[in-house]
């Protein structure tokens, strides 16, 4: 958009809600926002606590091993479905069910079966995360023109050589897409975790925020996670764009 | 009377000057973003149920300038007149046919021929009616419910030609028409044109790449040369088109005006 | 992101559960046996591992549907999926209205866009869930909150897909009715809307599986009615048979919904009318 002639970028239009989230705050017209400056006040307050730095690591650490799982499976999953014509007619079905379905939902069952702890969050970060990954890498793999294949296949290259040397980097824009959708979806897999299972964490942490009427705090540590789930997201595509110029040049 | 492929017709039989032309371009300049200079000050006029070819290689502007008789774009400088009217956007006596169809995808044949009507307000009974005449002329009788996804790219051009025929401009400006269909349809759609011209007086302006094309239908032919576009030639290559279609492409003016014009464009080829 | 792609079998790059492969995109009596096999390979599987004594808590498929069966005898879990489905549909309502509406002005405004974008791309990236204890915080623990909780989840990506399907809109057609001498409100109504339609259907279709997921959140974190408050109860009192019950219809609840919709879309959008590329 351009004002006056000059070209604005567009995340200069966050600059204007934060204002307005200032004066809407400071007139207390919502309850709900309290003044930009105040929470920006308390984040200081928030990231020195000692609960943060444990809500943090808990957070971290479930998010890296439930992404870690998710990758590998859902690539592995991906691959099978995108390969083997029956292997993808049992399954996706339910990989597709599940990209759909209420998730948190299954929470409760997961939290039964692991206990409530970090082993349940892990597996809640795995299971949002995964099917997207695993559809998006099937939808790569069943891409690679069969021209590709069919040369590797010329030159001898057995099924293993071929899935990991061709199919996977023909197939990695598309990999890499799901992969950051997965990323996204684990941020919110990670925190619907937490809650739900409310006494560790950044469960805790809001737990306590709530009980003690501090809405500055419950407001710097969301803001957190938004910012979290943002740069995540943004360094993904980031690496994705890098290697988006061959995706053009695979037909 | 003696007929060059190069110049105006001269000698006798040569007919007086016609009539105010239908459209006049006045010194148009087209700059773009990041000063690439897509047409350099031309100035043409067109008279009035000619058929005149905007011919050169990509580059020299021909669409750019087509678009801007037809009112799509805004000149960076100069003007254009329509029977001595400015244009300051689209207008009801231009009717323009596009490249890539532009047929609605969800619309059946015959909605996408009375589009032109319908967004006129023409009552849907009498549009539809226009619209089936002029089906049948693009010798599309039978198709009216189809729906684009179901014809080929030669009937889809057809469509596209029957809706411009349908908001009876003056002028019908076609932004290569034929390029987007096989050589056989291509031929065809030639011959159809040279027909289609006797029965409707209309002024068509006809932008192409292909040498032979231009030659075959157009009565005038302007040359433009790339960057930046401007006027080089104008030729009038004087062939009867009356006869057999077939016989054009082995009359002697046609071949040696081919001949002529690809040696002079040969230079732009990189 | 999501492209009509008339060939079958070949699934376009997903954003979404967009990537479904289209009903009767095969010969449609094989693949119905396929899923049927998948479904009791499933339940068989299920029914196996329950008995072999995975966990106490695990109960096995039969069990499952003992209890199910049970209370839609008694009645008590269509009771709750009365009372959940209250927040849910005027949550859904408000969305689409709201949704679509901010989707098609920042379509097709600039200036809309360029205010309202950044907090959609923010809103869908987020966790919103993060927001839904702050929501119970200052409005309570009755409908408002509930409402506000599936809105937060299933608006933006309504808003979203509205606002790529109107983008999207090819620039040949807009310039086609440019040439024949359209009004913008013509434009937008001939042109735009039907070229958009599908996809602004398919952001409604991904926007109620995300209000599904508001609404069971909101009800297991809030405070429990409908579906969470059987979920919560029988859970407490170890009746893990009736949980994974309630559980599992939600489910498949939500997953009807949104294929009953997506069937919807190929009906009504017809895709291979759509593109003719």
């Amino acid at each position: 958009m351009t004002l006056f002639g000059y070209r604005i970028p567009m995340m200069a239009a966050l600059l204007v809600w934060c204002v307005a989230w200032e004066i809407v705050g400071r007139l207390e017209l919502l309850l709900l926002f309290p003044p930009l400056s105040r929470v920006i006040v308390a984040m200081g307050d928030v990231v020195t606590s000692r609960s943060f730095a444990e809500a943090a690591w808990i957070t971290l650490y479930s998010y890296a091993w439930g992404m870690a799982l998710a990758i590998v499976c859902g690539i592995a999953l991906g691959v099978l479905m995108g390969r083997v014509r029956a292997a993808d007619r049992l399954l996706n079905m339910w990989v597709n069910m599940f990209l759909s379905a209420p998730l948190s939902a299954l929470v409760p069952v997961i939290m039964i079966l692991l206990g409530i702890g970090t082993t349940t969050v892990i597996a809640t970060v795995f299971m949002f995360a995964v099917w997207i990954i695993a559809l998006d890498t099937r939808a790569g793999v069943m891409n690679v023109p069969r021209s590709l294949v069919e040369m590797a296949a010329s030159f001898g290259a057995s099924r293993w050589q071929t899935t990991t040397r061709i199919l996977l980097l023909a197939a990695l824009p598309e990999i890499l897409a799901g992969v950051r959708l997965g990323f996204i979806r684990g941020v919110k897999g990670v925190v619907i975790g937490q809650l739900l299972v409310s006494i560790i964490g950044v469960g805790a942490l809001f737990t306590i925020y709530s009980n003690n009427f501090l809405m500055e705090h419950f407001w710097a540590l969301t803001l957190m996670l938004f910012v979290f789930a943002l740069t995540v997201g943004e360094i993904l595509a980031r690496i994705e764009a890098r290697i988006d110029y061959y995706a053009g040049e695979r037909s | 009377m003696a007929a060059t492929a190069t110049g105006v017709r001269t000698g006798p039989g040569a007919e007086p000057a016609a009539a105010p032309p239908v459209i006049e371009v006045r010194n148009v300049r087209q700059v773009y973003g990041g000063g690439v200079v897509a047409l350099d000050g031309i100035t043409l006029d067109f008279a009035e149920g000619r058929l005149t070819s905007l011919l050169g290689p990509s580059g020299c502007g021909k669409t750019t300038l087509l678009k801007i008789v037809g009112g799509l774009l805004a000149p960076t400088a100069g003007e254009v007149l329509v029977r001595g009217r400015a244009v300051t956007g689209p207008g009801p006596e231009r009717a323009f046919v596009f490249q890539d169809f532009a047929l609605m995808p969800w619309a059946t044949v015959e909605r996408n021929v009375a589009f032109g009507l319908e967004l006129r307000g023409v009552p849907k009974a009498e549009r539809l009616e226009v619209a089936r005449h002029y089906i049948a002329e693009v010798g599309l009788a039978g198709f009216e419910t189809r729906y684009p996804h179901e014809l080929s790219g030669g009937m889809r051009q057809r469509v596209g030609l029957a809706r411009a025929l349908a908001v009876d401009a003056e002028v019908l400006l076609m932004d290569e028409p034929f390029s987007a269909v096989d050589e056989q349809t291509r031929r065809k759609f030639q011959e159809d044109l040279i027909r289609l011209r006797e029965v409707e007086n209309k002024t068509f302006l006809f932008v192409t790449h292909s040498i032979e094309e231009a030659v075959y239908v157009s009565d005038r032919i302007v040359l433009l040369s790339p960057r930046p576009g401007r006027v080089s030639r104008i030729i009038e290559p004087d062939i009867p088109r009356d006869g057999d279609p077939e016989a054009i492409r082995r009359h002697p003016v046609y071949l040696d005006t081919v001949e002529q014009i690809w040696h002079g464009l040969r230079q732009y080829v990189d | 992101m999501p492209h009509a792609d008339s060939m079958p079998g070949r699934v376009p790059p997903a954003g979404g559960p967009g990537a479904a492969a289209a009903p009767g995109s095969e010969a449609g009596g094989s693949l119905l046996a396929w899923r049927l096999a998948s479904v009791v390979l499933f339940c068989l599987a299920w029914e196996v591992a329950a008995r072999a004594g995975i966990n106490f808590a695990f109960p096995s498929f039969t069990r499952t549907v003992g209890a199910f069966l049970e209370m839609v005898l008694d009645g008590s879990l269509l009771v709750a999926y009365a009372r959940t489905l209250e927040p849910l549909v005027i949550g859904i309502v408000l969305s689409l209205v709201i949704g679509v509406g901010t989707g098609v002005a920042m379509g097709l405004r600039d200036d809309v866009e360029w205010l309202t974008l950044p907090v959609v791309i923010v809103m869908q990236a987020a966790p919103m869930a993060a927001l839904i204890p702050l929501v119970t915080f200052v409005y309570g623990i009755g409908l408002v909150s509930k409402v506000l909780a599936v809105m937060m989840l299933a608006l933006p990506v309504i808003a979203m897909n509205s606002y790529k399907a109107v983008r999207n809109v090819s620039p040949s057609l807009l310039a086609m009715s440019a040439a024949f001498l359209a009004t913008r409100w013509q434009q937008i109504r001939k042109i735009v809307l039907p070229e958009a339609s599908p996809m602004i259907f398919a952001g409604i279709r991904l926007g109620v599986a995300e209000g599904f997921s508001g609404v069971v959140l909101a009800e297991l974190l809030i405070t429990p009615t409908g579906i969470g408050d059987l979920i919560t109860f029988h859970r407490s009192v170890a009746n893990f048979g009736h949980m994974y019950a309630v559980i599992v219809s939600i489910v498949v609840f939500a997953v009807v919904t949104v294929t009953a919709l997506q069937y919807a879309e190929t009906a009504l959008f017809r895709p291979e009318k759509r593109s003719i590329r």
